[in-house]
Order: C-alpha cells, then structure tokens, then sequence
C-alpha cells in the first residue's frame, strides 16, 4: 500500500477530481491513507460559513439546544440525552424556520468533507459527467453528508433510533423550501451551506424517485448526483411532499451505506478488490474476510524476487566494546532496489535498530512485525571474552541464522518491504549507530517500564469483543503460543538427549576401542576396532542431527513463538484503538452532559465552548473510530497473511528436518553394511 | 501389538549365546514364568533321555533364589574349582518399570486418557521386555550347566531339575550375607597376596595377563554400553513431540493443522522404529557385553583357585623342605605335597581346556550378537528411510 508515501497535502475537490478520474484505484487508497490530514485541513475553511450563519440569526438560544438535537440524530447517541433534547426538540420545531438551516449546515459542515473525500468518492468517481459543472460539485458534496455521518457510526442497531430520529428531521424538512429560497439573498459567502440544504432536500426526491436504487445499496451513491443537478425547482416540490417517504428510505440508505462502506474500506486496504458485491448489512462481516482470503492467495503468488543471507559473522574489536558484524547480502530483480545485489555489513544492534524503528512506524497499523532475535548478554559476553569456544561459535551461527531469518521475514512483508528504512537497511553503507537498544542502558529500562505500563493497561481494559472471527483468533493465538511453548521444550529436551547419546556413543566408541586392542583374537579385535569406527561415526551423525534438530526444528518453534507474540502485539494494538475510541465516546458524552447542565443552568457564555468541545470530540470519536476499523481491517488481514505464511514455513522446514532426519538413517545404513562383513569375518 | 511377533522372534535368536553343544539327552528350557511380587517364580522344564532321571520328562518350578543356591553349591565343590562356573543369573530387577508404573498411577488424573493408555502401553511393552530377559539369563545358565559334561552330572543340579516341591532355600541371613561378603574380601587380598607367586607355566601366565586387562576393559565398555543405551531416549522424545504436536493441531483449523498432524503421525512412527532400536541395541550389545564381563570374572575365578592351588602346592613344598630338615612328619608333609600338585596339575588341565573353550565360545558369541546387531540396525534404518520417505512425500504432495 502505497498510503504513507501519497501523503500529499490535501488538494480542493475540484481539484482533485479530474486527477481521481484517471486512477480511481490509487486514489481510493490515497483517501483512507490521508483521510487524517484532509480531516483537518479542509474543516477549517467549511467550519467558518457556519460560524456567519450563527452570527446572523440572533437567538442564540435557538441555535444551541438545535445543534444539540442535531447531532443526536445523526450520531445516534444513546437514549441518554435524547431524552432531554426531545423536550428541546419541541420547542425547536415550533420554530424551526431559521434554524433548519443552521441544522443542516452547522454540524454537517464539521465532517462532511472529509467523509466526502474520503468514502463516498468512488461512487462520485464512478459517474463521468460530474465534474465541470459547479453545481453539481456541490451535489457531490452535499448528497452525500447524509449517509457519511450517519455512517460514521457503525452500529447498524442505530438505524431504529435513526428511524425515531427522523420525527425531528421530518419536521426539519418541511420547511426547507422557505429556507432555501430566502438565505441565499442575505450573505455571499455561506452560499456553499445553502446549497446544501437545498440539495439535501434535492438528494432526497432522488432518492424517492428511484426507490430501488436504494434498496439495491450499491447503486445509491451513483445515481444521487444525476438528477439533483438540473432538477433544482421540481425537486423543491417533491422534498415538500415526499416526506414520509424520505424517512424510510434514508434509513435503509443508512443501512445500505454501512455495507459499501465497510467493504470500501476493505478496498482500501487491498487496492486490487474491485467494485465490493455489496452484501447485505447482515453478512458483511462474513463476506469481506472471505475475499481477503481471496486475496490472499492472490498475493502469495507472485512472490518478491529477493534473496537475502547474513553471512560472515565477524568479530569487530576487542574486549568489551567488540561486537559481531554481519554480512547483509541482498540479490534481488525488484527495481526500487539501485542495483541487483549489494552488500553491507550489519551489527547486531542495527538490526534491532530497524525492528525499533519499524514498530514504531507500522505497529499502531496493526502490522505484524517480525520480531528479532533476543539480546543476549551472557552469550555474547562468552563471545567477546572467550578465543575459540565450541558453545559460543554456536551461539554466533545460531544468531547468524536467526537474523537471516528475521530479515526474510521483513522484507516477505509487502508493506515493510516498502519502508524506506528497511530499504536503507539493506541498500546503504553507512547506518546511523542504533541507540536504545541496548538492554541495560536508561533507553532499555524505560522499554522496560513501558512494556510493564502496557501490561497492567491490558489487562485494564475490558474489550467487549464484537467480532467472533477475532475473539476466537485471540484464544487460537493464545493456545497456540502455549501449545508451541510446550512443543519447544520437548524438541529442545530431544536435542539435550541427543547430544547425551552422541557424547556417550563417542565414550563408548572409545571404549570399544580398547577393548579391540585387548582383544587376542584376531579377528575379533579388528571386527572391534571397526566397531569402534562405525560408533565414532554414528556419534558424529547424532551431533550433526541434534545440531538438525536445533536449527531446523527448534528455533523454527522459537520464532514461532515470538512471532505469536507479535501477533498478539497486534491484537493489543487493536484494543488500544478501541480503546481510544470508546474513551473519546465517553468524552463526548460526558461534554454533552455538560452541555446539558449548561443550558438547563442557563448559562449561554459557556455554552458556545461547551458546543465546539463536543464538535472536537465527535470529530475525534469519528476518527478514532474509523481507526480502529481500520486497524482491524489491517490486523485481520495480517493474521491471515500470517497463517497462511506460517502454514507454509512449517511445511518447508518439517520438510527440511525429516531429509535431514532421512539423510542420518540413510548414512546409518551405510556405516552398518560397511560394518557386517567385519562382523562376519570373524572367525 | 505388532510387536508380539517380532518379541517372539528375539526369544528365538538368544540374546546371550553361548556355546552348547546340542545333546539333546539333557534339554532344559524355560518355558513360563510368573511375577509374583518381587517374586519370580520360573518354570523349569527338562527333557532328557538320561537314565540318572527317574522321567524323561518333568517341569518344576523354581525362584531365583534357587538357581543362586544352585550356582553357589557348585562353586563351593572342590572337584569343579578346574572349571569356568558359569555365572549366576543376575538378580530379576524390576524396580525401574515398576517405579514408572507407580507414578503413572498417581499421574493418571493430569493426563488425558489417549495419553495414559500409551504410557501404560509402552510401560507393559518395558516392563515384558525385562520379563523375558530375566527369563533368557537364568535359562542360559541352566543351559550351560546342562552342557557341560560335568556339571550335568551333577547331584544338586539332578535335584534342582527334577524335585517338584518347592526347594524352599533358605535366603541367606544377614551373618551369610556378611560372611560371602569376608569371604570376598579375603578372596580379593589373597589374590593380591598370591599375584606375587611365579608362574610356571606361559599360558597361564599370558591368560592371566589378558583376562586382567579383558575383564577391565570389558566393565568399562559395559558401563558406556549401558549409558548409552540408557540415554538412548530419544524415542521417548518423538513420543512427547507427536504428543504436543497433535495438541496443537487439536486446537487449530487451518491449512497448519494438516501439517501438524501428518508430522504428529511421522514422529510417532520414528518412535516405534527408534524405540526397537534401542531395545535391540540393549539386547545385542549391552546384554551381550554384560553376560561376558560375568563369564570372564567366573574365567579370573578359575585362575584364582588355581593360583591359589599353586600357592599352596609351594607352601607345602616349603613345609616338605622343612620337615625333612627337622626330620619330623615327613611323611605327612610328603602326602600333603603330592595331594597339592596333583590338585593343581589337575586344575592346570582342566584349566587350560576351559580357558581355550572359553576363548572360543567368546569369539563365536561375540560374532554372533554382532551381526544380528548390524542386522538389526540396518533393518531398523532402513524402515525408517522408507518411512521418512513416504512422510516427505506426502508433505510435499500437499
């Protein structure tokens, strides 16, 4: 995904259109990935006309319990404050007349243009004529802040409330002629607001006209913008008298919207999906994993031509301060390499450098990142302090190849291949010196007591799992960790045992020996000595097969093992996300509370800033919440790369053990034919 | 069990071999024995066409405690000290399997029952295997008596076949127990005492010379045998791995679980292959090795009492020397020295042949267990490079 490289600063629509036109895949992508910026940056320039709307009528009063009621509708908060607000609400529609303006426009305005860019687009996109014609940008606009903000939230349970909602809204709309026609005259610049209110009214004959499109969910956002372009006068009327039906049918469009939606997202995350099949609401959550399983083995097809070895492990000054240096060979055909292969040396430290520096990046996207190997002190203090040990020249290749391991991982992970730090890692000569990943140093122990932070966090925070598919992944993942756990201790006992018999079968090799050189016969005595040589050389094969066991079996257990738990680094990274966003919701609440207090306190001087502290936190829960949407999509995504590829690796390396398990019977054989005629010479 | 056959096969090919010349006048085998306990109750059962027996054919039975009263009574008699005794049977040791047994029981709640009914599985497997080594050991002694043209003339070897009450042997008490122990003891210093006496004749001399260094060098290689086979565990470690294996896929359902349990079936497979191995490389070689660090002390053993025959043969020429000095009991001494040098020439013989029999009968076991060990592991290797062949393929078929 190309989202963080696209991060441009956010271009006008009109602007963009043209260019979206001719990519319309990219630039659906482009839109998830900068939704965040555009948020920001475009509210400003809308959020003022409606300020100039509040200025002009001048009851305050009016404006502020109206924004309150219009933000329930179409937040759908809990039945909490709508309560209080219905009470409001009546006054409200007594007289409705100015207001309904300020309705439309005062708390649409915060977030419909980022909706805008970022969702509904494709549907905007998928219709040519639009463009060009200023009227009908702003159809494009307009239309669809509806469906936006409503869909913002989720919950498809809100459609009833929405339903009840619709008495307010109802009303709302029944002036909108009125409104329409008397605004644009008093103010210039708020001309955009206008429009909009009269294209709501607009969008919603549309909508009766052709009541299929609706109920066919996929089709709706295409087809709004076609009639509200010319049909500004006839639709005045049918707004009038269309009401009743409206009402209905935006609640299925707010159901339909949920659906596209989510698959659009979906989208997003996997560029190549065309158009979504627009299930329905119900089956959506089945439906898109489905596809991405699809897609999945889509991807693993066309496999990255990269080749990478650490190689030549190579002690780099003396005493405490030398450190390995590893040879980081790259061979590869992909062209955003500079050349086909290349070289670099590498310490240990550089590469938790770059798994530092990745997780910082992509960890809070739910990436599932590769863990590197452990430090190890004890380890490789033996191998600064000791000359030639067998124990630390094993603990050396067993790092060298745990690397080697770790970089395959990253650079098999299509959107960590694209970070310009694991490029710079593979490609540059010289790597700033890494920092903090030293265990001992204040950097460590901060780490350290970050890690602990999260852990009591974690265990704070109640999740009250939605999705099945991720409650039951959480427990596989868990079991699965334990059961490897469990796995690993018994092929790490194997590997012990066998080194035993080896060491024992060479004790009794020579043993043997002996006993041939005592031996007075003959024959016998040589048959002995033979004995001896075949025992020496099976002694060999069980080393060299525990030596089999440990690299191909058991460290594949070890980074299995931090792998799931990387894994589950991404389910708390999840659950941090909702988190958030469950906090900004009570945030909200508690601001509307406040809000409430206010206006039942009659305390209008600090009603305004209790009003724009909710606009800020409804924006915020918005956000947060299409975060952590997002970040599900992407951890759902991971974990089924994940096990697709961990399905694979186990494949290939139980694969790989049992030929290395073949090759020592197969070498058994051999020593023991050799042996039996010896045995049988004697005589 | 699939095994059963391949047991009865082992039966067959003796796991200890011993030179018996096939006289089918005295056949003794046995066929059944019963646990009782820490009681092994063997049934001994002769066939014999020897007029010496009152039936040609009869079946008693005995405990182990027997055949040791059996092996002592014809240490102690003087007119065999010429020949190599065969060793004793050692005594049955089920200690190991029974211990295992008792924590199964007590760990019978903490697993679950696919996973106790194969331990207690390969536990009866264990424990069955050290039943019919027990077996095997006290009926080659029996055998080797039997084969011996003096043994199995013997009195007390007639009535340990034939009496079909119980012998009802005392155990040694606590003063026997420590008088065999003194006894040894003096034995072992006397020998230092006596190694110093000259040889007069080469063959014992090399013989002595070569036994020393044998029997050491034998204990050693028994021992590393025996670690060996012991920590030969790695099937218990593919028993655990296809364990945890299948427990993980147990709780998994995508593509990996059909990994899982196709590595689960394989290990589970090299289990059995690996575990036969073992117990066959115990039976072969181990075995093998320990029945001749046995035989070989009985070999030391023969040297000693003829040593020790030597030893007194000088004394009495001494005390001959001696006495004709004083020209006092003369006679006496005269009779004292020629009973010591015929006992001796007469030990000196039979020695002699013994030792060679010996020599020969090692070379022709050591032969035997040797190439049925190769055999078996080429076998065994072979099985599990076809297994591991088939189990590749289908990985990667899938």
């Amino acid at each position: 995904m190309a989202a963080s490289s696209e991060r441009s600063p956010p271009p006008f629509p009109d602007l963009e259109e043209p260019e979206l036109l001719e990519d319309s895949d990219e630039g659906a992508d482009a839109f998830t990935g900068t939704s965040i910026s555009e948020m920001d940056s475009p509210s400003p320039d809308t959020s003022r006309p409606p300020k100039d709307i509040f200025n002009e009528p001048p009851e305050d009063i009016f404006s502020d319990p109206l924004s309150n009621i219009n933000s329930e509708p179409q937040k759908k908060v809990d039945a909490k404050i709508s309560s209080p607000s219905s009470d409001e609400a009546v006054d409200l529609f007594s007289e409705p007349l100015d207001d309904d303006s300020e309705v439309m426009s005062s708390p649409e305005v915060q977030n419909p243009m980022p909706d805008l860019l970022s969702e509904p687009k494709s549907g905007v996109l998928g219709e040519p004529p639009v463009q060009k014609n200023a009227a009908r940008q702003q159809d494009v606009f307009e239309e669809p802040p509806k469906g936006s903000s409503k869909s913002s939230s989720v919950k498809k349970a809100a459609s009833a409330e929405m339903l009840g909602d619709d008495d307010e809204e109802e009303d709302l709309f029944k002036e909108p002629p009125k409104v329409v026609t008397r605004k644009p005259q008093p103010s210039g610049p708020p001309v955009d607001v206008f429009t909009e209110v009269k294209s709501d009214v607009k969008v919603k004959p549309q909508v009766k006209d052709d009541p299929t499109d609706l109920f066919s969910e996929e089709a709706l956002t295409a087809p709004a913008p076609k009639p509200s372009a010319n049909s500004s006068s006839s639709s005045r009327t049918n707004g009038v008298h269309s009401e009743e039906q409206d009402l209905f049918s935006e609640a299925t469009v707010e159901l339909s919207l949920d659906s596209p939606r989510n698959d659009r997202k979906k989208d997003a995350v996997k560029p190549s999906v065309s158009a979504p099949a627009a299930p329905e609401a119900s089956s959506s959550s089945k439906a898109p994993s489905k596809t991405l399983e699809e897609l999945e083995e889509e991807e693993s097809e066309d496999k990255f031509d990269l080749n990478i070895s650490v190689t030549n492990p190579e002690k780099v000054g003396d005493g405490m301060n030398a450190y390995m240096a590893y040879k980081v060979s790259t061979q590869t055909s992909l062209t955003m390499f500079r050349s086909k292969t290349f070289t670099v040396r590498r310490r240990f430290s550089d590469f938790l450098g770059l798994f530092e520096k990745l997780s910082e990046k992509h960890s809070q996207n739910g990436y599932i990142i590769p863990p590197p190997p452990e430090k190890s002190i004890l380890g490789m203090t033996k191998v600064k302090v000791g000359k030639e040990d067998p124990s630390s020249a094993e603990f050396v290749e067993r790092r060298r190849a745990a690397l080697e391991r770790y970089l395959q991982r990253v650079v098999c992970h299509p959107s960590l291949l694209q970070d310009p730090d694991v490029r710079e890692f593979l490609e540059k000569e010289e790597l700033p010196r890494a920092v903090s990943t030293q265990a001992l140093s204040g950097a460590g122990f901060l780490k350290m007591l970050n890690k602990a932070t999260d852990a009591v966090s974690k265990m704070t925070i109640k999740m009250n799992e939605q999705d099945v598919w991720f409650d039951e992944k959480i427990q596989d993942v868990e079991n699965e960790e334990q059961h490897l756990r469990k796995l690993h201790v018994m092929v790490e006992s194997l590997v012990n045992h066998r080194k035993e018999l080896s060491g024992n079968t060479a004790v009794f090799a020579k043993s043997v020996a002996m006993l041939g050189s005592s031996e007075d016969n003959t024959a016998l005595s040589r048959a002995l000595s033979q004995l001896a040589e075949v025992e020496d050389r099976i002694e060999q094969l069980h080393q060299e097969q525990a030596s089999n066991d440990f690299f191909t079996f058991s460290e594949l257990l070890a980074d299995y093992i931090r792998l799931l738990g990387a894994v589950r680094g991404c389910f708390d990274q999840r659950m941090k996300a909702w988190q958030r966003w469950q906090d900004a919701e009570n945030m909200l609440q508690k601001k509307r509370e406040t809000e409430a207090k206010l206006l039942w306190a009659n305390k209008p001087d600090k009603l305004q800033q209790a009003k724009d502290e909710i606009a800020e936190w409804e924006a915020k829960v918005t956000q947060y919440e299409r975060d952590f949407e997002r970040i599900s999509a992407t951890v759902r995504k991971e974990v089924i790369r994940f096990d697709k590829e961990k399905a694979r690796d186990f494949k290939r390396q139980i694969i790989k053990y049992l030929e290395s398990v073949l090759h020592s019977q197969q070498q058994m054989i051999k020593y023991w034919e050799a042996f039996l005629p010896e045995a049988k010479a004697i005589a | 069990m699939t095994s059963i056959s391949e047991d009865s096969d082992k039966e067959k090919m003796r796991s200890v071999s011993v030179d018996l010349n096939n006289d089918a006048s005295l056949v003794i085998d046995i066929p059944d024995a019963l646990c009782e306990r820490d009681k092994v109750k063997f049934t001994v059962h002769t066939k014999t066409t020897l007029s010496s027996f009152q039936k040609p054919e009869f079946s008693v039975p005995r405990q182990h405690e027997d055949f040791i009263w059996l092996h002592d009574t014809i240490v102690e008699t003087e007119e065999y000290a010429g020949f190599i005794i065969p060793p004793a049977p050692p005594k049955p040791d089920f200690e190991g399997p029974r211990e295992k047994m008792h924590k199964l029981g007590e760990g019978e709640s903490s697993m679950t029952k696919e996973e106790y009914a194969k331990m207690k599985q390969e536990l009866e497997a264990e424990y069955l295997a050290v039943f019919k080594k027990t077996v095997q050991v006290h009926e080659v002694f029996l055998q080797r008596l039997s084969s011996h043209p003096m043994f199995r003339k013997d009195r007390n070897f007639q009535i340990f076949l034939e009496y079909d009450q119980d012998l009802s042997v005392r155990r040694k008490n606590a003063k026997e127990m420590f008088g065999g122990f003194f006894k040894n003891m003096v034995k072992s210093a006397d020998e230092v005492l006596i190694s110093g006496v000259k040889e007069v004749d080469e063959f014992f001399e090399q013989e002595k010379n070569f036994l020393l260094d044998y029997s050491i060098k034998i204990k050693d290689a028994t021992a590393k045998a025996e670690k060996m086979t012991r920590s030969h565990k790695i099937a218990d470690d593919y028993n655990h791995i296809s364990g945890a294996l299948n427990n993980t896929a147990a709780d998994n359902n995508t593509a990996f679980k059909k990994h899982l349990e196709k590595c689960a079936e394989v290990f589970e497979k090299l289990r059995k292959v690996e575990d036969r191995m073992a117990s066959d490389q115990e039976l072969k070689l181990t075995e093998l090795l320990r029945y001749y660090t046995r035989d070989i002390q009985a070999a030391k053993d023969l040297l000693y009492r003829r040593a020790r025959a030597l030893a007194d043969y000088e004394n009495s020429n001494k005390a001959l020397d001696k006495a004709r000095l004083k020209g006092k009991d003369v006679a006496q001494a005269e009779e004292n020295q020629k009973q010591c040098l015929q006992k001796f020439d007469k030990l000196s013989e039979s020695g002699k042949k013994e030792l060679t029999s010996f020599k020969a009968r090692r070379v022709v076991a050591f032969r035997k267990n040797l190439i049925e060990m190769t055999e078996l592991e080429i076998k065994h290797a072979k099985n599990s490079v076809s297994l591991l062949q088939g189990s590749i393929e289908i990985l990667k078929s899938n």
